[in-house]
């Protein structure tokens, strides 16, 4: 499955699959829905049903802006937990495209303000009752999107480089 | 090196290198070895390997006279790790979207069942 070309129709993708596109700094996430393209683009745009789905089970998110016009935009706070201590984390962005089939928007986590993301989110009618949702997050640079990947692992991406710096100084690479 | 990791990336996106990977990643095989499976020139195997190489994902002993080449698993299994956790984070929220929708769906086409099922998605 190249990325520059939507994956084959036969494929299903019940669950989500995912790619980290070799050529340009982005993610990409396949994953089909037993839903229309208009209702996947509602729980897309809807401030009440977004809220519903987007962050973590039973907390949800609190979307403090929501203006899901073309120029429009939104900011949402999520929840979490991290070694039973709760932390807040918030997002915000721009959108560029609203249609039925096509949203995409700008992306940036506030950790990270100058940093952001073009996400393009479409909507595929596979003509059976399902949906497929394709999205690609395009980043600034091949190492904020490694960085996106690793975010929140123990191992993160400093030492990814660091183990690869190692191989290199013992003259493995 | 601020772009190594993409090289990972790059050189996993190639279906011959991942099977390549795949076999290093149960014993260490020589240049012969691995090349036999495949319908391609040797010259062809040992590009693909200098791909796998210079992103650091394989090496090769350069004291032993057949030179096998072996895995990285450190450098190998730290991506696969990665993508594999924001998959799980990115199924997880679409899980959470599959009960909404059938919710929506619920409210959409109200029928005379109970709706004791509301929020499971079916």
């Amino acid at each position: 499955m190249t990325s520059t070309q939507s994956p084959d129709t036969t494929t299903r993708y019940p669950e989500a699959a995912i790619e980290a596109d070799p050529t340009v700094p982005a993610i990409h996430i396949w994953r089909d829905f037993a839903a229309t393209p208009a209702q996947l683009f509602r729980a897309h745009t809807d401030r009440e049903l977004f809220a519903q789905w987007v962050g973590p089970v039973g907390v949800g998110a609190d979307i403090t802006h929501w203006d899901a016009r073309e120029g429009g935009s939104w900011r949402y706070t999520a929840h979490g937990e991290h070694d039973r201590e709760g932390f807040e984390t918030s997002f915000h962005g721009c959108f560029h495209t609203v249609r039925e089939d096509r949203i995409v928007q700008t992306f940036t986590w506030d950790g990270m303000p100058d940093g952001v993301a073009l996400e393009t989110m479409t909507f595929e009618d596979l003509g059976d009752g399902r949906t497929r949702l394709h999205a690609v997050s395009l980043c600034d640079s091949f190492e904020d999107r490694d960085a996106w990947l690793s975010s929140g692992m123990e191992v993160g991406v400093n030492d990814g480089y660091a183990a690869i710096d190692r191989l290199l100084a013992e003259g493995a690479l | 090196m601020t772009d190594q990791l993409s090289r990972v990336f790059a050189a996993l996106a190639d279906p011959t290198r991942r099977d390549m990977v795949a076999r290093l990643a149960e014993a260490d095989h020589t240049v012969g070895d691995l090349a036999e499976p495949y319908d391609v020139s040797l010259q062809a195997v040992s590009k693909h390997l200098k791909v796998l190489e210079d992103a650091g994902l394989v090496t090769r002993t350069r004291e032993a006279q057949r030179r096998p080449v072996h895995l990285e698993a450190e450098v190998f299994d730290l991506m696969t790790k990665w993508i594999e956790r924001y998959r799980r984070q990115a199924e997880e929220r679409f899980s959470r979207l599959d009960a909404v929708l059938a919710r929506m769906q619920d409210d959409e086409n109200p029928t005379d069942r109970p709706s004791a099922q509301e929020g499971t998605a079916s």
